[in-house]
């Protein structure tokens, strides 16, 4: 648990454009016109579009080049930054790597904290205040409900996103991938990878 | 909402596999509401689309047309209005309130109306 530096910022800020939409939807929602839950179903439908998947090409680049994941490791911002992904507001990122010992997962409540500009859009069922209370007491049952069973003896480190600083997983890089170039590592990494609640696979497919 | 309802809408961004592509949650969140409205037969995908429409052929937009979904969100409140559905002034008390509710709230507790010191949030 990491304590809070006292308030000089606000913790969480809507932009003009966030207030506008809860708004509309607040007003919906009174008129019996939307149902958040309907929402939240056709947003999901389309969660995973995320346009460019600029957090896979930066999880690819560290797996094939060790000098990029020797900078990502000390200075994630400077090294994302480099391959062009910047946040609207110039957000601190940090990478955390996965290894046999330690698996990294991340939470946040969706204030302002989420990186956007590297993840794409988070999953729906991350703003529920349930998921982050339960994903720091207890992570190795929230990830057995994902369907990821951790080695018994893999520690886990949940890592709580503020508005200064977000973290992006680097996970593992499967084995039978070493013939594989960094746009078709990329293409295996997955959303969830990269906040921890998946890991990534080689496809099955034969 | 079908295929070439989406095909339909003026200017919307697209991914490879037709799909929209949204940058940050809340577009996502104005996208869905506006199916649904559209679901419920509130406006027609064409009516939808030529105020939208308008919109986005305003003068100063942003060049590299990443005010999409700002231009979305006012044709949103705007076709709302003209429905009596919703009203301008409604719309810009509790986008206050919303923003007041988000700074009062701790970080890692869920951002809700009520949390809006000044408690006039409700509709």
């Amino acid at each position: 648990m990491h304590d809070h530096d006292d308030d000089h910022h606000h913790d969480n800020h809507f932009s003009d454009m966030q207030a506008r939409v809860k708004a509309l939807e607040t007003l919906l929602t009174a008129k019996g016109l939307i149902d958040p839950k309907a929402i939240d179903a056709i947003v999901e439908t389309y969660e995973t579009k995320i346009g460019p998947r600029n957090g896979a090409h930066v999880v690819a680049k560290a797996w094939t080049d060790p000098e990029f994941a020797a900078w990502l490791k000390r200075d994630a911002t400077a090294a994302i930054a480099s391959l062009g992904y910047t946040g609207r507001q110039g957000e601190h990122m940090r990478a955390v790597f996965n290894t046999p010992e330690t698996h990294n997962l991340v939470v946040c409540t969706l204030c302002s904290c989420y990186p956007w500009s590297v993840l794409g859009l988070p999953p729906v069922w991350y703003k529920a205040p349930a998921y982050r209370s339960r994903a720091v007491i207890d992570p190795r049952g929230v990830l057995a409900e994902f369907g990821l069973a951790l080695p018994e003896g893999q520690a886990i480190r949940v890592w709580d996103s503020t508005a200064e600083l977000r973290y992006l997983v680097i996970p593992e890089r499967p084995a039978g991938t070493e013939a594989m170039g960094e746009a078709e590592l990329a293409a295996l990494v997955s959303r969830d990878a990269m906040i921890g609640t998946a890991i990534v696979h080689l496809a099955e497919a034969a | 909402m079908n295929a070439r309802d989406l095909l339909g809408t003026p200017g919307l961004p697209l991914a490879q596999d037709g799909g929209p592509v949204f940058a940050e949650p809340w577009q996502a969140e104005a996208f869905a509401m506006t199916v649904r409205l559209h679901e419920r037969g509130v406006f027609s995908w064409s009516e939808w689309a030529e105020v939208l429409s308008q919109e986005l052929y305003r003068p100063g937009r942003c060049v590299d047309g990443s005010d999409y979904y700002d231009c979305w969100v006012a044709a949103l409140s705007r076709i709302l209005s003209e429905l009596s559905i919703v009203r301008g002034d409604d719309l810009v008390r509790l986008s206050e309130a919303w923003q007041r509710a988000a700074e009062a709230t701790p970080h890692g507790m869920p951002i809700v109306l009520e949390n809006d010191p000044l408690g006039k949030g409700a509709a």
